[in-house]
Order: C-alpha cells, then sequence, then structure tokens
C-alpha cells in the first residue's frame, strides 16, 4: 500500500515568535524553520510502516514555497521514498490545502494519508479532517497506536477523556498525536541518499483548485502580559498568601 | 440569522463545554439552536432545553450515534434543514475532530479554537501556542467555529424552556466503528472545569510520586494534571496533559510542581486567574508567569503543604 504523508515547514518549535511592531503577522525573516513536529512524527509512522512490509511507498507532499524543497529532503532523508512540492508562495488556508491535497490524492492513489494533527504556527487541527470529508473517506485523527490489517485500520486516538479506538475501512485519513512514535535522526548517509531521491515539482496553478482566501488576518497582536509575580520564602508563607491575600482557597 | 451549537455530551450528561459554548452563541445576532445528537440521549435535550440562551433543541438518535464518530456526526449535521449563519461546538477533541469536516462539506474556512467575538464575522483566537493573538474576519457566506471553552463563562444551566424537536439522523457510514475506550476513571473534578488544578513534571521523577499530588489535590478539591514530559515520560495518562497540543485550562489556582515552564506548557495554562510554581530551580521560567513562586525541593514542600492545608 501507498502511503500520503503531507508536511508544513513551520517556525521551528524552540524559537520565540515574535509580533511584528505594526501587527501584520510575526517576524519570519532570518528565522529557524523546521518541520512541523507533528509532521515529523507522521514521516515516521509511515516510514515505519514501510519497515514492516505495510507499506509499499512513501510519498511525501508539502505545498508551499521553494524553501520546502529543505524539508521535503528532510522527509526523503528520513525514509520517503519520493516527493512533491506543489509550489505557491502564498500562505494557503486548511481548506485550500485540503482542496489540494485531495487533488494529489486523486494522482498518487494512496489508501492511507498521514498528517500532523495541527501545525504549531496555525494551531488549526483542520486540514486532515476536511481532507478526510473531501475524499469521502474515514478519519482517525490524534493517532497514538496505528495498525493496519486485511484492508483495515485499527487507530487508538488520544482523546480528552482517555484513549479510544477505532477501526477504518481503508483508504483513511491518519493524524498523528505526540505519543505514536519518536522519530528518528536522519543520518549522514541517509541525508546524502535523498539528494538522489525524486523530487517533483507542480505548479499550484496547474492543479485548478480554488485555493482563495476566506478569512482576513485583522490584526496580530501579543497576548496580554502576566505580571512577575513574588517569590514565597517557605510553605507557611505560600498558604497564608493564598488564604489571605489570593483569597482562592 | 440563527446559530447551531453542535452539543458535546456523553449520552446522558450535557457537558460543561456546551453551556460555555451557548454563550458564545448569545455574543452573536439572532436564535441559538442546539442540536442533541446521540443514542438515547433525550435527557441531554431536556437539559439543553433548559439551559439559559437556548431557543430550540433539536434531538437527533440513531444507535450508530452513540459514540459521535466524525464521519456519522458530519452526516447528522449535514441531514439539518435549517438555514443557519453560525455552526459552533467546543474546541474539545470532540469538536476538533467532526466540526472541520461539515466546514469542508460547506465550503467554508473554519475558525479554530476562538477567544473572543468581536462582531458576526471577527473573531480573535491564538496562534503560535498563544506567543500571538490573532483577530480574523471570515469573509465565508456561513460561519463555522469552534469555541475555547475556558474563554466565554457558562450561562445558567436551568431557566431555559426550549422545545425539542425530533429530527433526522443522517446516515451511518460504517467508514469508521467504535472499537472500545480506555476512559480515566477519576472521583476528582474534570481537568477542563476544575477551579483548582494541581499539575506535575518532569522533576516529579516517577509515577508513584503523584500520588503525593492527588493526596494534595483531594485536599484542595482540585484536578491533576501533568507536563508533556510527564506523559511522555508514562508517569501519567495523556488525558492529563495541559499545554498546546494537550488541554486548556483556566483554573482559579494552578499550581505547577516540578514543571519548568515550556512556551508550549504555559499555552495551556497562563489564563488560570493565580499561578503558584514549586520549583528547586529558581532561573525556571515558570517563574515567570507565577503569581506565587517557592524555590524548593517539591519532595520537601509537597508534603508540607499537604500537612497544613
Ligand atoms: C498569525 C498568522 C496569520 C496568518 N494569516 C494568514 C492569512 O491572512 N491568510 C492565510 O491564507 N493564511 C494565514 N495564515 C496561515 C494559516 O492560518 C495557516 O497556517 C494555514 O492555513 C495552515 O493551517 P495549519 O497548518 O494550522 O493547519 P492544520 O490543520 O493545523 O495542519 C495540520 C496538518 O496538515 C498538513 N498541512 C498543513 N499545511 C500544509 C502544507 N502547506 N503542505 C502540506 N501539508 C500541510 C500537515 O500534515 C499538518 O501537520 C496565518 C497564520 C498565522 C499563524
Ligand atoms: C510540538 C510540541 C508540542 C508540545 N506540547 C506540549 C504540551 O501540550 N504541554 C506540555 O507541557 N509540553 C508540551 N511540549 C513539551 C515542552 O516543550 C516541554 O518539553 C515540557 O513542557 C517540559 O516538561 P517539564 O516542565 O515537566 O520538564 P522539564 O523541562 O524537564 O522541567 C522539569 C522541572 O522540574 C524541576 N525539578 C526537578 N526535580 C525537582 C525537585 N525535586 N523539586 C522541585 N523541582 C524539581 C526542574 O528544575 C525543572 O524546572 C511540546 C513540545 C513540542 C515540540
Amino acid at each position: 500500500m501507498k502511503i500520503l504523508v503531507a508536511i508544513k515547514r513551520v517556525i521551528d518549535a524552540n524559537v520565540k515568535v515574535r509580533v511584528k511592531p505594526d501587527s501584520s503577522g510575526v517576524e519570519t525573516a532570518n528565522v529557524k524553520m523546521s518541520m512541523n513536529p507533528f509532521c515529523e512524527i507522521a514521516v515516521e509512522e509511515a516510514v515505519r510502516l514501510k519497515e514492516k512490509g505495510i507499506a509499499s511507498e512513501v510519498v511525501a507532499v508539502s505545498i508551499g514555497n521553494q524553501q520546502c524543497q529543505e524539508t521535503l529532503r528532510t522527509a526523503l532523508a528520513l525514509g520517503a521514498d519520493k516527493a512533491i512540492l506543489v509550489k505557491t508562495d502564498d500562505a494557503l488556508e486548511p481548506l485550500a490545502v485540503a482542496k489540494t491535497l485531495k487533488k494529489v490524492v486523486e494522482q498518487e492513489g494512496p489508501e492511507m494519508v498521514l498528517l500532523g494533527k495541527q501545525s504549531i504556527d496555525g494551531d488549526n487541527n483542520q486540514t486532515g479532517q476536511m481532507l478526510g470529508a473531501l475524499l469521502g473517506w474515514g478519519q482517525g485523527t490524534f493517532a497514538s497506536e496505528v495498525e493496519v490489517e486485511d484492508g483495515k485500520t485499527k487507530v487508538t486516538r488520544e482523546i480528552d477523556g482517555g484513549l479510544q479506538t477505532i477501526e477504518l475501512k481503508l483508504p483513511a485519513v491518519v493524524t498523528t498525536d505526540l505519543r505514536l512514535n519518536e522519530p528518528r535522526f536522519a543520518s549522514l548517509p541517509n541525508i546524502m541518499k535523498a539528494k538522489r531521491k525524486p523530487l517533483d515539482e507542480i505548479a499550484l496553478a496547474d492543479l485548478g483548485v480554488d485555493t482563495a482566501n476566506r478569512t482576513e488576518t485583522i490584526s496580530v497582536e501579543n497576548p496580554p502580559e502576566r505580571s512577575e509575580g513574588i517569590k514565597v520564602e517557605s510553605v507557611a508563607e505560600l498558604v497564608e498568601k493564598l488564604k489571605n491575600e489570593a483569597k482562592v482557597i | 440569522m440563527t446559530t447551531l451549537v453542535i452539543a458535546e455530551h456523553d449520552n446522558s450528561e450535557l457537558q460543561a463545554s456546551t453551556y460555555s459554548t451557548i454563550a458564545a452563541a448569545k455574543e452573536l445576532n439572532g436564535d441559538t439552536v442546539v442540536l442533541v445528537a446521540g443514542h438515547n440521549c433525550q435527557s441531554v435535550a431536556e437539559q439543553a432545553a433548559k439551559a439559559e440562551g437556548v431557543d430550540k433543541v433539536l434531538l437527533a438518535q440513531a444507535e450508530y450515534l452513540e459514540h459521535l464518530l466524525a464521519e456519522d456526526v458530519e452526516k447528522a449535521v449535514m441531514a439539518q434543514e435549517g438555514d443557519y449563519s453560525h455552526i459552533l461546538a467546543p474546541a474539545s477533541t470532540f469538536g476538533k475532530n467532526m466540526m472541520p469536516r461539515i466546514s469542508a462539506l460547506l465550503d467554508v474556512q473554519q475558525i479554530s479554537d476562538i477567544i473572543a467575538i468581536e462582531s458576526d464575522d471577527t473573531f480573535k483566537r491564538p496562534v503560535y501556542a498563544g506567543n500571538a493573538i490573532a483577530t480574523v474576519k471570515s469573509n465565508d457566506a456561513k460561519k463555522v467555529i469552534t469555541v475555547r471553552a475556558t474563554a466565554f463563562d457558562a450561562l445558567a444551566t436551568e431557566g431555559g424552556s426550549a422545545s425539542i424537536e425530533n429530527v433526522d439522523a443522517g446516515t451511518h457510514t460504517e467508514l469508521s466503528n467504535y472499537v472500545g475506550e480506555e476512559l480515566t476513571e477519576s472521583e476528582r473534578p474534570d481537568l477542563g472545569t476544575a477551579r483548582v488544578v494541581v499539575s506535575g513534571g518532569r522533576g516529579m521523577g516517577n509515577g508513584e510520586n503523584f500520588e503525593m499530588l492527588e493526596t494534595l489535590a483531594d485536599k484542595l478539591g482540585a484536578a491533576v494534571g501533568a507536563s508533556r514530559a510527564a506523559v511522555d515520560a508514562g508517569f501519567v495518562p495523556n488525558d492529563y496533559q495541559v499545554g498546546q497540543t494537550g488541554k486548556i485550562v483556566a483554573p482559579e489556582l494552578y499550581i505547577a510542581v516540578g514543571i519548568s515552564g515550556a512556551i508550549q506548557h504555559l499555552a495551556g495554562m497562563k489564563d488560570s486567574k493565580v499561578i503558584v510554581a514549586i520549583n528547586k530551580d529558581e532561573e525556571a521560567p515558570i517563574f515567570q508567569v507565577a503569581d506565587y513562586g517557592l524555590v524548593e525541593d517539591l519532595f520537601k514542600a509537597v508534603p508540607e503543604l499537604i500537612e497544613s492545608l
């Protein structure tokens, strides 16, 4: 079975994000970019399914600008067989990303699409579910365990109350949660090998999808500051403050 | 204009997150209709009908809706005939799971996890782990929205007298089937709505040491939470995780024990009214958001705290 993995290039999780003074967005110039951590987990899962002999081919796809090539090369170094860059300089909204991925799915014919449950910049948590609905496929979101057997996949999901297990008909969409696996690091020989793996480019415009934005970002601002509090010297002082000053216990 | 709220429930109780979502709906113009989709859930519809601010309740019942699988909830919602200007659900794993499907089928760009309503088409939502707050205007004809429950104060659970109408429950897609659930059983209050939360991090060292926090929590009538590091290490189950990619909490009192205060953790708790941090490293970033910081070994401080309550 063929697996398609959708990956997004985002500001690295360790960067302290700064809001631009004119409130138009956040600073992205000279900021370290990386593969979205949930997408790394998705790539790792796909590669493990291949190593187990369940997947035959892993195709990584990203929608974005030329720099996304670098992120796709990382996916190839981690074990993907082929990569596709759908090129655009626009920042697409999840609905547009899902519509674009649907086209790629129609061309590639995978039996499973793996995505991150959310990207750590937009924090939307939408793309996988939207793709599932547009394709008319089932979905296993927030996955912490994925098993594939007899044309079905059993997915254990992290939900608010604990864990839920469902069984999906394939083809299906799966989105990853943090505890699905621990992604490997790319080894130097694999990074070298990745340079020779195929990386196709498609212009977004050639896919004929309506990717017009539906929302406008009016402003991006700093969250309200929390003023730094005080240090207490002892447990007794803490209890006294909580009782008499904060009045919360 | 009419807003449709999709109720989160367990077939017997309407969840607190639904009451908060109704409160958000009341900030929009027009009537509020609540859809209760489920199985044997008449009592949930009755609770919704009594909730303040609800004008009408739609009840869609079918056996396959028992576990509220996203594909089937999607069909139940799409089967509704009313003309809704806004469709709202809580930004819990229930809402996050099914709502984007509905949004995609309506060809609408969903607005996720809103924390404020500026007008019928403009909303505030956190991005980059709460490091920035974006104000977003939707130009779609309909708005599909998930609501951060902690940002909207629930209205009264009694006093309303809306009518209940039985409606079409859609179809069972059979794309997905329920296998089982492993829910964390606890007598303690729910993490998302507790008045007090006691959370532990990697500093707790192991799962057994969390018993200490449970004792403290019981003294305070609190829920127990954790950092990602504590969950990843297997000290506690996944549903304890507070943060950007876990649960968002905003209790009156949040006590962070052995948690360093990474930005992803802060994203889930920094709207708490009073924050207490207990950490042996005085440089730990958690102290920058704590109202009361205690620099001390937690294995000394927590037993003392339990003793003095
Ligand atoms: C402050 C701010 C302002 C913004 N303003 C605008 C704006 O005005 N207009 C605008 O169009 N956008 C804007 N964006 C971008 C936009 O909000 C989202 O980042 C974008 O729509 C994608 O959503 P997401 O990645 O959060 O989706 P999610 O649903 O959280 O992503 C989940 C998964 O989908 C997959 N995925 C997502 N994107 C891609 C991709 N490009 N290629 C391959 N796979 C992908 C990945 O597997 C990812 O893990 C803004 C973002 C921010 C943070
Ligand atoms: C994509 C992504 C998503 C993430 N999502 C989340 C999320 O939702 N929630 C979350 O919490 N994290 C999340 N993280 C992880 C986050 O970055 C941190 O790694 C994590 O929060 C650290 O947990 P911690 O504070 O328990 O551990 P540490 O950072 O290791 O801190 C442990 C603290 O305990 C203190 N300590 C140790 N022993 C004692 C003692 N005896 N007495 C007192 N103090 C002691 C230490 O001084 C230290 O400050 C995410 C990370 C990524 C990349």
